[in-house]
């Protein structure tokens, strides 16, 4: 059942991507997407509960019993949920503000209990934390792909607030794209995520058919 | 999930029961220091978020006491969707203004704001806290967006008649947003009925610091403390 680091690394980042092939996470997706800021954040949150909650799972896996496994999973992610949730409150509380509700709803991600499941609970610690970067990068990458689009049409810049996010430091982020802009408003409301997100998920499809276009045509199934 | 090779005591009820059990009490134990380790630094920050609107909406000169410990609430005030909640901000013990909190009806749904004012009913900053109004639309009610929340600084209910307190469009005082009437709307009318609550409500309080310092006085005619210096009498009524 081992898989090389190669492997993991492309299915996450773009194969089986959570939000791209898994088609999972989508209602964090959509509701926090407005700024490209907003996505890295949310990005970063879920990676840090499925890096721990994957490698915790993936360290218990010889004493998990196949029939109270479900139990045990959802235990042990609210519990790491509201760990993340408590500690960004008390040390991030600016950008709390911000994703403070969507940080507990990370508990409801499916991603999550998808990762621990089919994943951490079949395979050793090292494996389970690469996938858990994986995964989260793949997601992150996507929030922020997706962020960065609705705001430039939406409001004309990029990353703004990042300053909030990441220190003082990373100010020089925050990019004006177009100067005097009043904003596609449709792209910032929530259909605009809908949007951005079928159009994201049709580029991954064109891709995969090109560099598929030589050998066989296989359709691409959303996998769970 | 199962391992190669699982002992057999694995399938029994009693071991699935003490898993579950075990595991339970020790994501409790992670919860109970999570929650010591950060429940003062979480309090202490929501006390400076607080204190930070405070003092967007009434000037720092104004006040020397802590108008969010005494928070009034006051039920079934008309005009607004949220019970009112309502603090005296006092200078050397003198009621100096009336912070007011509470709720109107937007378009998406509640906005939330707080306003002061000074002693002689004129505001001295209003501010939004939350509301759900469409964004590029009508969110210039927000300090970030626009300055149009700054524009009811300085009004009164004397400065205006009621029928200024509206939007152009209605025959007031106040602008709309360009393809918005109903968020503007709602916010003037929730500043003007704010005035009026807090007026209401200064005047009661005002009296009945009045009546407190007069029965006081009334009470012990001839003891010592009908004595005391003038300048310190104003304090009887505010520190009893």
């Amino acid at each position: 059942m081992s898989q090389s680091y190669r492997q993991i690394f492309g299915d996450g980042l773009w194969n089986n991507n959570v939000a791209m092939g898994q088609m999972l996470a989508l209602c964090p997706l959509l509701a926090v997407t407005t700024t490209a800021t907003n996505g890295l954040g949310m990005g970063l949150a879920s990676m840090v509960v499925l890096l721990l909650t994957n490698v915790i799972i993936s360290s218990l896996r010889g004493i998990i019993t196949p029939q109270v496994r479900i139990p045990v999973l959802i235990v042990l992610i609210a519990t790491v949920v509201t760990l993340v949730d408590m500690a960004i409150n008390a040390l991030l509380h600016p950008l709390y503000k911000v994703l403070g509700l969507f940080i507990a709803l990370i508990v409801t991600n499916c991603a999550i209990l998808g990762r621990a499941e089919s994943f951490a609970a079949k395979n050793g610690v090292r494996l389970a934390a690469a996938d858990a970067l994986a995964m989260g990068l793949g997601f992150t990458w996507v929030l922020i792909v997706i962020g960065g689009i609705r705001e430039i049409l939406g409001s004309g810049t990029l990353f703004s607030h990042a300053s909030l996010l990441l220190g003082d430091s990373f100010a020089w982020l925050e990019i004006t794209v177009i100067p005097n802009y009043s904003g596609i408003l449709l792209s910032v409301l929530p259909p605009g995520a809908f949007i951005a997100l079928g159009l994201l998920i049709a580029f991954k499809r064109v891709v995969d058919r090109r560099l598929k276009s030589g050998g066989t045509q296989q359709l691409v199934v959303p996998t769970l | 999930m199962a391992t190669v090779a699982s002992p057999s005591y694995r399938q029994r009820v009693s071991y699935h029961a003490g898993l579950l059990a075990g595991i339970c009490c020790m994501v409790s134990m992670l919860l109970l220091i999570g929650n010591m380790e950060s429940e003062e630094i979480i309090s202490d920050h929501l006390e400076a978020d607080k204190q930070f609107l405070l003092g967007q909406v009434l000037p720092a000169a104004l006040y020397d006491n802590a108008p969010l410990r005494e928070i009034e609430v006051l039920d079934n005030i008309n005009g607004f969707t949220k019970p009112v909640e309502i603090a005296p901000a006092t200078l050397a013990g003198q009621l100096s203004g009336v912070v007011l909190q509470s709720s109107v009806g937007g378009w998406g749904d509640n906005i939330q704001f707080i306003i002061a004012a000074d002693k002689r009913g004129n505001i001295t900053g209003v501010r939004v806290i939350s509301h759900k109004e469409t964004p590029g639309l009508a969110d210039g009610i927000e300090l970030d967006k626009s300055d149009w929340i700054t524009r009811f600084n300085g009004h009164s209910l004397q400065s205006l008649t009621p029928s200024q307190w509206a939007v152009k469009k209605d025959g007031g005082e106040f602008d709309q947003f360009t393809g918005a009437t109903i968020t503007p709307r709602a916010m003037v009318n929730g500043v003007h009925r704010a005035l009026e609550v807090m007026t209401e409500w200064q005047q009661q309080q005002l009296a009945s610091q009045a009546t407190q310092t007069g029965d006081k006085q009334l009470a012990q005619p001839s003891t010592p403390a009908a004595a005391i210096p003038a300048a310190e009498q104003p304090q009887q009524g505010v520190t009893p």
